[in-house]
């Protein structure tokens, strides 16, 4: 395995083959591009982008994640493989949340009570206890 | 292979046996040695002894449902709260079979044992998250122990709300329980993922693993990505019983075919946690009983990473009448079918591997046979079960029951103690009686089919599960159940005691009683606790031509050619014991 | 105790160079690298069913948006989001201080480990004294999960409820006072190693208040928005100082973070200045503007029978805001934060474990990973409030 391939002489002095440290100016710029990228979350929430809103406030969480997972997280100088199962797991993520939401929006006007729904309820008082609590 | 004397002139390669001092059963005593244990061998022992009991637990509540329903009225349980005490016992045989036996028996006892050894290692990576993993299982067990105590639990072993919103019976102790048992798994599974990856010795490639340890990186691919998804859900079960979050209990808005949907996510993947180990065992049984090399390694080995990936994709199998939209149980139902692809591959190669070997039929071999032919049989019906159409008349009967116990009994079970059989030499360095285990072996399989094969034609006929009494036109059926499942038990008595009588009065079992290739039989049985006195030489695991039966100590040994140094004059001619090369 | 511990050393002459293990190299290991690399592809594949275990809620917040987004848009109201802008700032923060604190062990830098862990466990302290405002105020005002969802419009705030932030602060508070007394005692005592674990460690749990600090004047100050209508301004600048203080105590420890401290107060200070420019963020919490949305947003449809059904509740009620809807809503999100704050309790035990071994000067640029590892898991932490807070909180 890897480890054995490349790893017959590290324990000379100098002993910095495996470990990478990341230099004080990337962690500060990334910390400063996290930031401003939080205050334009913050700042967009004031402007109606309509159906839209949820993309774009993902789409930057998404941007701030990658930052932190390639810089904080030393991804971008770590194994691949690590990288690999790291970004696998949102597949499953995706795979999990996809069928259930999926599933859960075609099947939900069955058990859900609308709110227009309910105005033939006030008629009928016995077809509101779905909503209620006993 | 055929009794014979050792050629002559050839080196006999055989590591002897161990001293007491090495030995790790011995090497160190006092109970304490056991309890803080850091050794994986010792894990693994206690991990055994610890399914082995919580099997005969759920085995003693199974014996009790089964007798119950000799009687369409019901035999055991009489009076008022007779019903409650039926869902108690199967939910809690169901539970316990699932959670403390089958999921931690073949990946956490065999694979504890074997993985590192198997792999050349001297331990896993994680020794300390290895006992860690230990202790969260028995305080898993202790939890499933209070709730049984406190008001038992009927909610049968899947929870489903809101049933298990309203229940009286202790659900938060069982739950809880579960999700520290998750934890305990997940563990287990990260363990062996980096153990697999990182501490292969040189030599030791992906493709010159031996198949329990695809199977088992598989199995732990699965419990890694698929446990926490139980977790979460089981504690916001625990939110909705202690505040009513709303999320699953429909009291309050919230959605049960969610809960089913996150409950099944983790518990579908969960089947192939148990079956995939088993997978494992089988593919190295065959093998070394055959002593023929291994038919189509590769798709064997793929087929169980397919099993595991495919393993996320159809779970929703399990809820075509919960009330999923037409749309999603089609494609649930498309998907459930390329699961059998993989499966199918294993079971061909098995058999092409059998395919002309020289089979000893010895008691591994015994239940590996059995497996096969009974996860066949409840693959297959597990088909039936996929199927759209057949499951909205099959689902929730009889047939279910039946299905789903050929493929964790028939197979699981089954190679478990196939696996216990082969290893148990390795484990404890005891020979077992050989003509015990065969009985046993075919006791087991009698049984199991007298039990299961009458519920595939109660289950077409209409009989549901989970009910106390019946018509009394099933009862002849439910009564060759009945008889069935006291011969399966009876047998399994057999196989544990033939088993326990070895370590007393057993004969020494060599290094290699089988004539396996994999690494586990060149060192000593039992194993000294650092399992490899130098790093061994990674050969095939698969390759046999060098191993020949040694009449006279009753084992196999290595047999390696005299060398004869490469004369200088000539150095690209090949020495001639290099042929091992696949 | 172990069997192996008491092994002589076995099986590493295969390689062909007879080398004794270090002190911080597990016997089974055979290169510092290796036990790294294992380690390492640990703590990812830990972070995965993290991932997955999160994924839980995420699917549970999904599915009711999609449901309900009416419901999700008037809940998140109540929600301050200047409280969860600087939480998210100061878990950034924190995340770059921890990934600093990964360089330092990796150089050698013992001190500049200690002040950076140090810096660290401040801002999860501050993280988690802000959240228990939040927390505190929700309760009051019965705003809970939907079994015990109280909340009622015409009475927002009653005043007879259990004093919750004191509940929440009294662990804390006992820790503080532990500390404090250990501080003494080992200075008394002359424990110099005791003493310098102590030290940061009183000034880490002092952050507690200072976030509980924080999260009173900015909820106070939305208090007083609440009844008139302005404010926000004002509000900004009586921030501000507080927070300087807050980031100044923080950064006094963390030695080498000061410069980043500095800056860290800056964008804060921005962030909040543009929270306060922006009307539409004047009265974020204002019940009664988000009544008035969620009537125009559910239409004219009050329920007569509603006062029947739902006791709770005053007949004139629209009906999103019922225990079965709203609450819903706090039920995921007391969920979602509440494990996350779990979370961070769990970094903060394994950061203190940290401190002492960076005291002891245990890490070198052979052995570092745990200091990896626990900043893999702490980088995770922000992450996941980083996809929290927009989702929660921002919802428009």
């Amino acid at each position: 395995m890897s480890a054995h391939a490349h790893s017959e002489d590290d324990h000379s002095a100098d002993g910095h083959d495996f470990a990478h440290p990341m230099s004080v100016q990337t962690l500060l710029a990334v910390f400063f591009a996290l930031t401003f990228l939080t205050v334009i979350t913050v700042a967009q929430a004031s402007f109606d982008f309509g159906a839209f809103e949820v993309a774009t406030v993902m789409f930057i969480a998404t941007v701030k994640a990658v930052l932190v997972m390639a810089f904080f997280m030393h991804m971008l100088a770590d194994k691949p493989f690590n990288a690999i199962i790291f970004i696998g797991s949102f597949v499953f993520v995706g795979l999990f949340v996809m069928f259930t939401l999926g599933d859960s929006m075609m099947t939900s006007h069955s058990f859900e009570p609308r709110v227009e729904e309910l105005a033939p309820a006030v008629a009928e008082p016995t077809i509101t206890t779905v909503d209620g609590a006993p | 292979m055929s009794a014979g004397s050792l050629p002559s002139g050839s080196q006999v390669k055989d590591p002897g046996y161990p001293t007491p001092s090495e030995n790790y059963l011995t090497n160190s005593k006092g109970i304490l040695s056991w309890l803080f244990t850091l050794d994986h061998k010792r894990i693994g022992v206690m991990y055994l002894i610890g399914v082995t009991v919580a099997f005969g637990v759920a085995g003693l509540l199974a014996l009790m449902i089964r007798l119950h329903l000799f009687q369409p009225d019901g035999m055991i349980f009489k009076g008022e709260e007779a019903n409650n005490w039926y869902n108690q016992v199967f939910t809690l045989h169901g539970a316990i079979m699932v959670f403390l036996f089958i999921i931690p028996s073949v990946p956490a006892a065999l694979g504890n044992f074997l993985v590192p050894v198997m792999l050349g290692a001297k331990d896993v990576a994680f020794p300390r998250l290895n006992l860690c993993s230990f202790y969260l299982w028995v305080f898993g067990a202790l939890f499933f122990v209070s709730a049984l105590c406190a008001s038992g639990l009927d909610t049968g072993w899947t929870f489903y709300t809101p049933y298990s919103t309203t229940t009286d019976s202790s659900v938060i102790l069982a739950t809880s329980g579960a999700f520290i048992l998750g934890f305990s798994s997940i563990f287990t599974g990260l363990n062996f993922i980096v153990t697999i990856n990182t501490m292969r010795p040189p030599g030791m490639t992906w493709f010159r693993m031996p198949l329990f340890l695809w199977a088992t990186y598989a199995t732990s691919i699965i419990q890694v990505l698929a446990t926490p998804v139980l977790g979460i859900t089981l504690l916001l079960l625990i939110a909705e019983r202690t505040m009513h979050i709303g999320i699953f209990d429909p009291e309050y808005n919230g959605d049960p075919v969610t809960f089913q949907h996150f409950f099944w996510f983790y518990s579908h993947p969960a089947v192939y946690i148990m079956i995939l180990p088993a997978f494992g065992i089988i593919s190295d049984l065959i093998s070394v009983h055959s002593h023929k090399r291994i038919f189509g390694y590769r798709f064997i080995a793929y087929s169980s990473i397919a099993i595991a990936l495919l393993g996320f994709l159809v779970w929703g199998h399990h809820m075509f009448t919960a009330g999923m939209s037409s749309l999603t149980t089609i494609i649930f139902s498309a998907l459930t079918f390329t699961v059998s692809v993989p499966s199918a591959i294993k079971v061909f190669n098995w058999l092409a591997t059998m395919y002309k070997g020289s089979i000893s039929l010895t008691t591994p071999m015994c239940y590996a046979l059995s497996f096969i032919f009974l996860f066949t049989i409840g693959g297959l019906t597990g088909l039936h079960l996929g199927t759209l159409a057949t499951d909205m008349h099959l689902h929730d009967t009889y047939f279910v029951v039946a299905h789903f116990h050929y493929v964790m009994v028939g197979g699981t079970l089954v190679a478990f103690l196939g696996g216990v059989f082969h290893w148990w030499p390795k484990m404890f360095g005891k020979m077992y009686s050989e003509a015990g285990g065969r009985l046993s072996a075919l006791l087991v399989f009698a049984g199991f089919n007298l039990t299961f094969l009458p519920q595939f034609i109660l289950g077409s006929r209409g009989m549901p599960r989970r009910y106390a009494t019946y018509d009394p036109e099933f009862a002849a059926l439910h009564q060759m159940s009945t008889w069935g499942s006291m011969l399966l038990g009876f047998g399994l008595l057999v196989a544990l005691v033939v088993l326990l009588r070895s370590l007393k009065s057993g004969k020494r079992a060599p290094a290699n009683p089988w004539g396996g290739a994999t690494l586990e039989w060149e060192c000593t049985s039992p194993p000294p606790f650092y399992n490899f006195e130098r790093a061994p030489s990674v050969g095939d695991p698969y390759d046999f031509s060098d191993l020949e039966w040694d009449a006279e100590d009753e084992r196999y040994v290595k047999v390696e050619p005299a060398r004869e140094i490469v004369p200088e004059e000539q150095p690209e001619a090949e020495p001639v014991h290099a042929d091992d090369s696949k | 105790m172990s069997t192996i511990e008491a092994s002589p050393e076995v099986g590493h002459d295969e390689h062909g160079h007879d080398h004794d293990h270090p002190p911080f190299l597990a016997h089974h290991f055979d290169t510092p690298e290796q036990q790294f690399d294992s380690g390492k592809l640990g703590i990812w594949l830990f972070l995965v069913t993290e991932v997955l275990f999160f994924s839980g809620m995420f699917c549970a917040y999904a599915i009711f948006r999609a449901l309900r987004p009416e419901v999700f848009e008037g809940c998140s109201q109540f929600l301050n989001t200047k409280l969860g802008a600087i939480n998210t700032g100061v878990l950034l923060f924190s995340s770059l201080t921890m990934a600093w604190a990964v360089r330092c062990s990796q150089l050698e830098q013992h001190k500049g480990l200690v002040g950076t862990l140090a810096a660290t466990l401040s801002c999860a302290m501050i993280f988690l004294g802000v959240k228990a405002i939040e927390y505190s105020h929700k309760f009051g005002m019965g705003l809970l999960p939907a079994g015990l969802f109280f909340y009622d419009p015409s009475n927002p705030h009653p005043t007879e409820h259990p004093p919750y932030l004191a509940y929440i602060c009294a662990p804390f508070a006992l820790a503080l006072a532990g500390v404090l007394i250990w501080l003494v005692v080992s200075a008394v005592s002359g424990n110099k190693f005791q003493f310098a674990i102590a030290k940061p460690l009183s000034v880490v749990c002092l952050c507690f208040f200072v976030g509980v600090g924080l999260g009173t004047v900015l909820e106070s100050g939305e208090e007083s928005a609440d009844h008139i209508d302005v404010h926000a301004d004002p509000n900004g600048l009586a921030t501000a100082p507080v927070m300087e203080q807050a980031e100044k105590t923080m950064a006094a420890e963390a030695a080498p973070a000061i410069a980043a401290s500095g800056a860290m107060v800056a964008v804060d200070e921005t962030v909040l200045k543009i929270l306060a420019k922006d009307p539409a963020n004047v009265g974020v919490v204002s019940s009664q503007n988000a009544l008035e949305q969620q009537t125009a947003a559910a239409g004219t449809s009050t329920v007569t029978g509603d006062g029947e059904i739902l006791g709770a509740i005053t007949t004139t009620e629209v009906d999103v805001m019922t225990p079965t809807t709203a609450g819903v809503f706090f039920s995921i999100y007391y969920c979602m934060t509440g494990i996350h704050a779990i979370h961070i309790l769990a970094g903060i035990g394994v950061l203190v474990w940290l401190l002492v071994r960076a005291v002891r000067q245990d890490f070198n640029r052979q052995y570092f990973g745990p200091v990896d590892y626990v900043g893999l898991y702490w980088h995770l932490v922000d992450l996941i409030w980083i996809y929290l807070f927009p989702l929660l909180y921002l919802i428009r």
